[in-house]
């Protein structure tokens, strides 16, 4: 950390000597201490899982989602600071209600992603407020068909088949290459992703976490919903089998 | 005294030049310069492209409702394919009488709450009583704010095995009962219905439902000059929401050659 002390590092609104906004690159350590995050698109809809740490045995079991729904065709998952994450889904239905209000039709993804973004952004220009500590993933199916961005804590967002976000990204974003997204049907991606999940999911140093899982697309009829019960159970037996074989 | 020497020997009535003199326009003007009204707030005093009677009862297995597919400008049949059964949810349907606009946007407000409800992802949903009661106050403050949305509507539905039939109005006005009809229908075939419903809504088929709301559909066409022979029937059961398509029955009209005293007869 050769920015510490250099007293470029208060405030988001001054640039150090080289450039770098030391403060928005915080933001994205707060982002890698998270749980990972991942979404996939495939043919026919986008599939967002989440590696959600559980810090204590106390809590009721899927509490504190990390996957929120923004509009009927929309869903969004975060790494990073959960009420970061809150506050820009609430944003996000705004947007989205908005969008409805004045073209009388869904918003699409990318739409969306842009006003979150420049929303984001926004927070890296004062030094009175912090920028967001959360990286998140977007999904949606629209008229064009499903689409998946991510929102970084600078502000930018990128279009993506498949992405990862949080404590094991590298090791998801290896997997996912593997697959091939744009032939896989939203069932196969199900699985796929647990496994994904499952596998970046370091054992000797988090204890316990919960795998929580969304889907939009056709299998859906277009509605961002929880993975039914019964598939998420299948997934996350299948991943844990394959993992044992694996070690 | 007018201190407008182009004002001096000129009829005090200027509203037209009589001596043709100067353009109007050249005129100095001396009235007030603002319409003390144009920034007032207009509010809804009449309904303009309005829609017919709404009928529902209940039956066996739900409620089934009917509403014809007119929209009128006055006494003009402007619009002859406007669907007046809006599905809400998947247990609840909207039928309305009244002003289309302001239906549509009934219809965008609940969209909007449906979504709002459906974000939460917390297992509920709002069913026909919620909506019903959700709408009351949105109706009973319109009009208290002297800009009502101007329609009669019918809120049916099913629901954890419960049927739900109930009204309410531009005023905000609620009441329930098994069998319920909106504008001239509530003249013409609340009797009709209640005949035909009271005492048997947990007997009637599906087939005698759908029998009863079309002999009533058929006597407002012929009653009814605000009326279409084009209509739609909704049935929300256990089974959910659906809404048919446009159907009509036979009339016959042959009577009509006797009757005198309307229109052009030359005896």
């Amino acid at each position: 950390m050769t920015s510490i002390g250099t007293g470029y590092d208060l405030s988001a609104s001054t640039y150090s000597p080289d450039g770098r906004i030391f403060q928005v690159e915080y933001a994205n350590k707060a982002v890698e201490n998270s749980g990972t995050a991942i979404g996939l698109r495939v043919k026919d809809g986008i599939i967002l899982a989440v590696e959600k740490l559980v810090h204590s045995k106390l809590l009721i079991p899927e509490a504190n989602r990390r996957i929120q729904t923004l509009d009927r065709h929309l869903g969004l998952a975060t790494a990073g600071l959960l009420a970061d994450g809150r506050q820009l889904a609430d944003k996000a239905r705004d947007e989205s209600a908005n969008f409805r209000d004045s073209f009388r039709s869904p918003a699409p993804v990318k739409y969306i992603a842009d006003r979150l973004g420049s929303y984001v952004q926004v927070y890296t220009l004062y030094s009175s407020v912090r920028p967001f500590g959360i990286s998140t993933i977007i999904g949606g199916v629209d008229q064009d068909g499903p689409s998946l961005f991510v929102i970084e804590p600078s502000g930018v967002f990128f279009g993506y088949h498949g992405a990862a976000v949080g404590k094991g990204r590298q090791l998801a974003k290896t997997e996912l290459e593997k697959l091939k997204l744009s032939e896989l049907s939203m069932r196969q991606a199900v699985f796929e992703a647990a496994r994904i999940i499952y596998l970046v999911h370091d054992d000797s140093k988090e204890k316990t976490f919960e795998l929580e899982m969304s889907w939009i697309g056709d299998e859906t009829n277009g509605l961002h919903v929880p993975v039914p019960k019964d598939l998420l159970a299948e997934a996350e037996q299948r991943a844990k089998a394959e993992l044992e074989d694996f070690e | 005294m007018d201190h407008f020497p182009t004002n001096w020997g000129r009829p005090r009535n200027d509203a037209f030049d009589a001596y043709g003199t100067y353009p109007i326009s050249q005129r100095p003007y001396n009235g007030p310069t603002t319409d003390a009204f144009s920034d007032g707030i207009q509010h809804t005093q009449q309904p303009i492209v309005t829609g017919t009677s709404v009928l529902a009862i209940k039956y066996k297995d739900g409620i089934m409702m009917a509403a014809d597919n007119l929209a009128s400008y006055g006494s003009l049949a402007r619009f002859k394919d406007i669907q007046r059964l809006h599905p809400v949810g998947n247990n609840t349907v909207i039928g309305a009488g009244g002003d289309m606009s302001d239906f549509q946007y009934i219809q965008a407000l609940l969209d909007q709450l449906m979504i709002e409800e459906f974000t939460e992802q917390d297992g509920h949903s709002l069913g026909p009583s919620e909506i019903h009661e959700y709408l009351s106050h949105v109706m009973y403050s319109r009009r208290s704010k002297m800009d009502p949305l101007w329609n009669s509507l019918i809120v049916g539905g099913f629901k954890d095995e419960k049927r739900f039939l109930s009204y309410v109005d531009l005023l905000g006005t609620t009441y329930s009962a098994s069998t319920l009809a909106t504008g001239y229908g509530s003249y013409i075939a609340q009797p009709l219905l209640r005949k035909a419903v009271e005492g048997n809504e947990d007997v009637l088929t599906e087939d005698e439902a759908v029998k009863i709301l079309e002999q009533s559909m058929k006597v407002l066409f012929y009653r009814d000059a605000r009326s279409l022979n084009k209509y739609q029937i909704a049935k929300i059961t256990a089974d959910g929401v659906s809404v048919s398509e446009s159907r009509s029955v036979e009339t016959h009209w042959s009577f009509a050659e006797g009757i005198r005293g309307y229109g052009a007869q030359t005896q």
